[in-house]
Parts: structure tokens; sequence; C-alpha cells
């Protein structure tokens, strides 16, 4: 029985046709995109928090209104992501518990300081930029709900770019000391960027069963090498360099080559030693834990008016 | 050439107090208790900058057609010229800003954060109905779209009032304790400033009208006023709280560490 409906599940995937929350689903499936598409939303709340750093200081009003703006719209992400996950029977308190203990992971790029104005421009540029790339295929995930936020998110995010890449581009033309600072940041974020792919292709277990659901659509280390080449295409606009020496055009592959990773570092931050692991975990603790009586006070409040209604009908 | 002088200082007065509203909102964003009440208040700060941006401009204009009339400031420096929103807002110290006092005091928790912006924005949309009547045709247009906006924030941080007045023992608690805290920057809000002349204003009006609002809340969620009113006033004459210095210290922080850059 069990067999005949798997059968039935991976040829609507391989005809291309979206499953949704009712159909039946293995369980293994249903587990797996729990953990992604929660681990997304996760990966969008903690990442307002390295730009949310930069809003009371940004340099002009208008840079104000559109870091604002941003990372307003990252909380609209991690809203339809958790939206998503909770049609896998999944709660979204049930869902922070697993991020406040440590049992659900975000993605790691979170836990590096924003340390200058110059960090905005390059985390639209990169971190966005990657994020991008690793999502737009996810519009095209067999998960039905999503998706379809991927879609609505995705259009977002390419916004983030183009803004992150705008900073950049103004400093590029600014002062010496302008300059220096977008170069600083540049330096700084891009290897955690590579990183933000994932381990290498033959390190990456999950993969081949993800991809035969059709939850992944691209190995790891091919969309980093899109990304890569991108990239050293892009920064040559802004008249700055990527930190690696190693960074060439291969005529033959088609592809710039680049240097080593260095992994230590990525599973260090992984398993919580990076250099904000514990400010940004800390951060929605205490957001979570102070506002408990407020979330308390509005529940009591709707029942009451509930039950005023229903008193009165 | 008085009554410029007046209507800039009064432009400077409204952007003040919606650029500082909006800061103190904004350090809300990414802490929030819920994800989407997050979402609200970030965008209540995104609307007070928006407002801020619209007052300054305008000041900015009046500012850079009639230069003389504007002469030295409280610190005895000058305005920088040509005046933009941006040297308006990152360019001008404590004693040049007319912020209202209750826009600056610290966020505290969420029953002081929503109960402050209630009592400002139920005033700010008497105001501003106000001003639709103004003479000069940009202001009352600012007014106008601004006005959609509070009526949104008078709504939400109403709701709130009511939800924690009325939700459990410890946010009634809570709640009137932000009364009791905040209560004393309400006076400032219907003393007229020297230079808030424009015929269109009725102060006593604007605060009939907020006290007949604010009562009727208050009632609602089994809250009261407190008993001794001593009002604290002086911002919208530049005279601060000391929480101004470090608001704007760390606002202006990049324009002043890095003057006559673009950004
Ligand atoms: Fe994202
Ligand atoms: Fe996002
Ligand atoms: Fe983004």
């Amino acid at each position: 029985m069990e067999q005949a409906f798997e059968q039935i599940f991976q040829d609507k995937i391989d005809r291309e046709v979206r499953i949704e929350p009712k159909d039946w689903m293995p369980e293994k499936y249903r587990q797996t995109l729990i953990r992604q598409i929660s681990q997304h939303a996760h990966s969008e709340i903690i990442g307002m928090l390295p730009e949310g750093n930069w809003i009371t200081r940004a340099p002009s009003l208008r840079r104000k209104a559109i870091l604002l703006a941003k990372v307003q719209d990252e909380a609209g992400h991690g809203l339809y992501l958790y939206s998503a996950a909770e049609t896998l029977g999944i709660s979204r308190d049930q869902m922070y518990d697993q991020l406040h203990t440590g049992k659900a992971k975000y993605s790691s790029i979170f836990n590096y300081p924003t340390l200058s104005w110059a960090d905005m421009g390059v985390v639209g540029w990169l971190v966005d930029g990657a994020a991008i790339m690793n999502q737009v295929p996810l519009c095209r995930s067999s998960f039905g709900p999503y998706a379809r936020a991927m879609v609505r998110v995705c259009k977002e995010e390419s916004f983030h770019q183009r803004q992150g890449f705008e900073i950049l581009y103004v400093l590029s033309k600014g002062t010496e000391a302008q300059r220096r600072m977008a170069q600083d940041a540049i330096n700084r974020w891009w290897w955690p960027s590579l990183m933000m792919f994932g381990p290498k292709d033959d390190e990456s277990p999950n993969s081949i069963q993800s991809m035969k659901w059709k939850i992944k659509r691209f190995s790891n280390d091919e969309l980093r090498q899109k990304f890569v080449d991108v990239c050293a295409e892009q920064v040559k606009v802004l008249g700055f360099t990527l930190p690696d020496k190693d960074l060439k055009w291969n005529e033959e592959r088609g592809h710039y080559d680049f240097g080593p990773i260095n992994w230590d570092e990525f599973w260090q931050v992984v398993q919580g030693n990076g250099p904000c692991n514990k400010e940004r975990l800390d951060a929605r603790k205490k957001a979570w834990e102070e506002g408990a009586w407020v979330r308390d006070a509005a529940l009591a409040y709707a029942n009451k008016k509930a039950k005023q209604k229903q008193a009165a009908a | 050439m008085a009554t410029m002088k007046n209507e800039i200082d009064f432009l400077l007065h409204l952007a003040d107090n919606a650029l500082i509203i909006g800061h103190r909102n904004s350090e809300w964003c990414g802490h929030g208790p819920i994800l989407e009440q997050d979402i609200a208040i970030t965008n209540i700060a995104l609307d007070y900058i928006g407002q801020a941006r619209n007052f300054y401009q305008h000041a900015a204009e009046l500012i850079n057609q009639h230069p003389i009339g504007i002469d030295i400031t409280q610190s005895g420096k000058d305005i920088v010229l040509p005046a933009t929103e941006d040297s308006l807002a990152y360019l001008r110290d404590v004693r040049e800003f007319k912020n209202l006092l209750i826009t600056e005091i610290p966020n505290g928790d969420w029953a002081h954060t929503t109960l402050r912006l209630f009592l400002l924005s139920e005033f700010e949309l008497q105001l501003f109905t106000q001003l639709l009547q103004h003479t000069d045709a940009q202001v009352a247009a600012i007014a106008e779209k601004s006005i959609k906006e509070l009526s949104y924030h008078v709504k939400w941080s109403q709701d709130w009032v009511l939800r924690l007045g009325d939700g459990t023992e410890e946010s009634k608690q809570r709640m009137q304790a932000a009364i009791e805290a905040i209560w004393a920057y309400t006076g400032e809000l219907f003393i007229q400033p020297e230079y808030a002349t424009a015929a269109c204003l009725n102060y006593a009006a604007i605060q009939t009208a907020w006290n007949k609002k604010v009562t009727a809340v208050f009632e609602e969620a089994g809250l009261h006023i407190p008993s001794k009113t001593f009002v604290q006033k002086g911002g919208a004459d530049g005279m601060h709280t000391e929480h101004l210095g470090y608001i704007l210290a760390e606002m202006q922080y990049l324009q002043r560490a890095y003057p006559n850059s673009e950004w």
C-alpha cells in the first residue's frame, strides 16, 4: 500500500505536479521540508539583526527608510515561510522553540558582525545575492506552499540586492575613506558568502534524495560557481577586488577558478563558534521571553472579547 | 520675515517630532514580542521617517529661498546652507532640535511604547487635521498624506492600550505604570510654541478632543489618569532631556565622522 502511494507521489514529482499539504507524502519528505523551510524562516528572522544594527545609524534619511523597509521585508519573508511550514503540521511556537534551544539551524552568514555602513551594501549585494542564487530554483520546489512563498520572496530579495549594490556604487565614487570602508567590507564578507551554498557536493549527504524530490534543483557547487562568475564581473563595475588571489577566468571551463574555502571556519560557525552566534540567539530569546507577558495579555483579551460576543449573541 | 521664520521653525518642530519618534520606534525592529507586531511597529517607524523627510524637505526649500530670515540658531552656529533634509536632520545639535519631550524618552516595555504612541499620535491626528487649512498648500498636502498614516497609528496603539489594560493582571499593572511614567510629558503637547502662529491652529480645541478620546479609551480599558499632573516641558524650544543627546550621537555619527560625503 505504502509503496503504491510512494510510486504515485514520485510520479507526480517527475511530472512536475506540485505536492499540496493535504496530499499524501512520505514522512521523510515532510520532515525534510519542515527542516528546510523552518531553517529558511529562522534565517530571515535572525537576518534582521545584523542589518537592524545600522537602522539608527543610517547616514541619510533616504538610506534609513530603505534599510527599514528592507529589514521589514525580511520579517515578512519569515512570516510567509513559517506559514508555509505550518501547513506541514508544525506550529510557529514549536519552530521558535527549536530555534531557541539550538535544535534548529539558520544560515551561518548572520553570525558575522556588521562593522561599518559599507556592510549594509555588501550584505545586500553578496548575502541577498547568494540567497537569490539559492532560492530562485526553489520557486519550482515540488512543495506548492514553499514554491509560492519563494516567488514573492525572490522578487523582494532582488530589490535588496540592487539596493546593496547601489550603496557600494555610491561608496565607490566617494572619498578615499569611503572606498576603504567598502573594500574592507567586501574582504570580510566574500568568503562567508561562498559558504552560504553549503558544503562541497561530495560532503553533502542529503542532496541526492532532495534532488530526486525536487526540493533542491542544483548542487551546492554548481550554485557557488554561478555566484562566483557573476560577482567576479560585478566587482569590476565597482572598481573593487574580491579577496582571492586564485580568482581567474578559465577559458577552458568557461568559469572563474577560485581559491580553497576554509571549511574549518564554516564548521566552527555552524557549531556555534562564530563571532556573533551567541549574540544573535540571545537577542531572539530575549525578545521572545520579554514578550511573553504581551502575548499572554493579547490572548487573554481575545478570549474575553470572544466570550462577550458569545454572551451577546 | 518673522512669519517665514515662524513657519520654518514650526516645520522643523513637526519634522523633529517625526524623526525622533520614528527613531525610537525603529529601535524595536527585530526585537518585537510578536513577529506581526514587529512588522507593524517598523512600518510605523517608516511612516514617521517619511513624514520627517517631507517636512525637512519643505523647510529646506523655504530656508534656501529666504536665507536672510534664518539667523543664528540656539547654539550660536549658523544653519548649514544650502539646507537639505539631511543637513537639517544630521547637522543640528540638541539645542536646535524642537521635538516634544514625549518623543525622545526611552521605549521602556511594550506598554510604554504603545501608550506613548497612542498619546502622541492622537494629538498629531488632531493637529494635522487643523493643518489641512494651512495657507501653505504644501503643508496642507503633507498633513493630508500624514493623516492617513496617523489614523492607523492611533488605531493600532489604541488597540494595544485596550488589550494590555484589559488583558492580564500583569499587563494591566504595566500599562498603568506606563501611564504614571509618561503622563508628565503629555502637558507639553498643548502648549502652543511661540512660532506656531498659523491661523488654522487652535491648541485648546486639540486638547479638548484629545482629552475626550483618551478618557474614553482609558475608561474602556479600566485605566486611570494620575491625580498629580506636573508638566515636563521645553522640547519645542530646544530644552531637552538627557536622552536626546544620545539619540543624536548615534543617528548623526556617520555624517559627523565623515563630513562632506555622499551616501
Ligand atoms: Fe532569504
Ligand atoms: Fe529575505
Ligand atoms: Fe533580503
